[in-house]
C-alpha cells in the first residue's frame, strides 16, 4: 500500500488551495482600480475549480467535476462581461 | 471512484509519486500566482503573473486528478476541464488587461525612457499600495 492514503493527499492539497484563495481576498478587498478586483476574483474562481476537481478525487464525488465545470463557464463569461462592461462601448476581446 | 494503490507494482508507484508531484508543482505554481498578485505593482504585471502562472499551477493540479482517476470517464471529464481551464483562463486575463488599458490606466513607468527611475518608481508605488 501508498505510505499516505491517496484521498489525504488530495485533501491536503485542497486546503492548501483553500489557504491561497482566503489570501487572494486581501487583493479583491483591497485592490485600486476595478480591474484589480476583477482579476482577484476571476483567480479566485480558477481557485475554486481546482478545488472542486480535488474534492472530486479526495472525497470520492466524481459529479463535483460537473460543478467545477459550470464554475468555469461561469467564471470565464463573468470575467469577461464584466471587463466589457467597465469600458465605454468596449471591445476587449 | 478511486482505486487504492498498490506499491508492489513498479507502474503504480511510478503513478503513485506522480501524482504527489502534480500536485505539489499546482500547490507551488498556484503560491507564486498568489504572491504576484498580491505583490506586483500594476494591474498588468498582477494579469500577467494570473494569465501564466495561475494557468500553470491550475494545469497541474487538474492533471494530477485526471492520474488519479485512472482509465474512467471522470479522468476524460477531468482532462477537457484542463483544457478549458487552459484556453479560457490567459482570455480572461487578457480581456481584464485590455479593458484596464481602455479605461485609462496607467501603467506604473517612467515619464521618459530611464529605467534607473522605472524600477525605483515601481518598487515604491508597489510598497505603497
Amino acid at each position: 500500500m501508498t505510505p499516505v492514503p491517496l484521498e489525504d493527499v488530495f485533501l491536503a492539497a485542497a486546503a492548501l488551495f483553500v489557504v491561497l484563495a482566503i489570501v487572494l481576498f486581501y487583493r479583491a478587498v483591497v485592490g485600486p482600480t476595478t480591474q484589480d478586483r476583477l482579476l482577484a476574483v476571476n483567480v479566485l474562481g480558477t481557485n475554486t475549480v481546482v478545488i472542486l476537481a480535488l474534492l472530486a478525487a479526495g472525497l470520492d464525488q466524481s459529479w463535483f467535476l460537473d460543478v467545477a465545470l459550470i464554475y468555469a463557464l461561469l467564471n470565464f463569461l463573468m470575467s469577461i462581461a464584466i471587463s466589457k462592461f467597465t469600458v465605454d462601448r468596449g471591445g476587449v476581446l | 471512484m478511486i482505486e487504492p494503490i498498490a506499491l508492489q507494482s513498479t507502474l503504480e508507484t511510478v503513478r503513485f509519486w506522480a501524482i504527489v508531484l502534480c500536485l505539489g508543482l499546482g500547490v507551488f505554481f498556484t503560491l507564486v500566482s498568489t504572491v504576484g498578485v498580491l505583490r506586483l505593482p500594476d494591474i498588468y504585471a498582477r494579469a500577467h503573473t494570473a494569465s501564466q502562472t495561475d494557468t500553470l499551477g491550475a494545469g497541474f493540479a487538474l492533471a494530477g486528478v485526471a492520474l488519479a482517476f485512472g482509465w474512467q470517464h471522470a479522468a476524460v471529464y477531468t482532462v477537457l476541464l484542463l483544457f478549458f481551464v487552459f484556453i479560457t483562463n490567459p482570455t480572461a486575463a487578457h480581456a481584464i488587461a485590455r479593458s484596464a488599458a481602455e479605461s485609462d490606466v496607467e501603467p506604473v513607468l517612467a515619464e521618459e525612457g530611464e529605467a534607473d527611475d522605472a524600477e525605483v518608481a515601481a518598487e515604491t508605488e508597489g510598497e505603497t499600495r
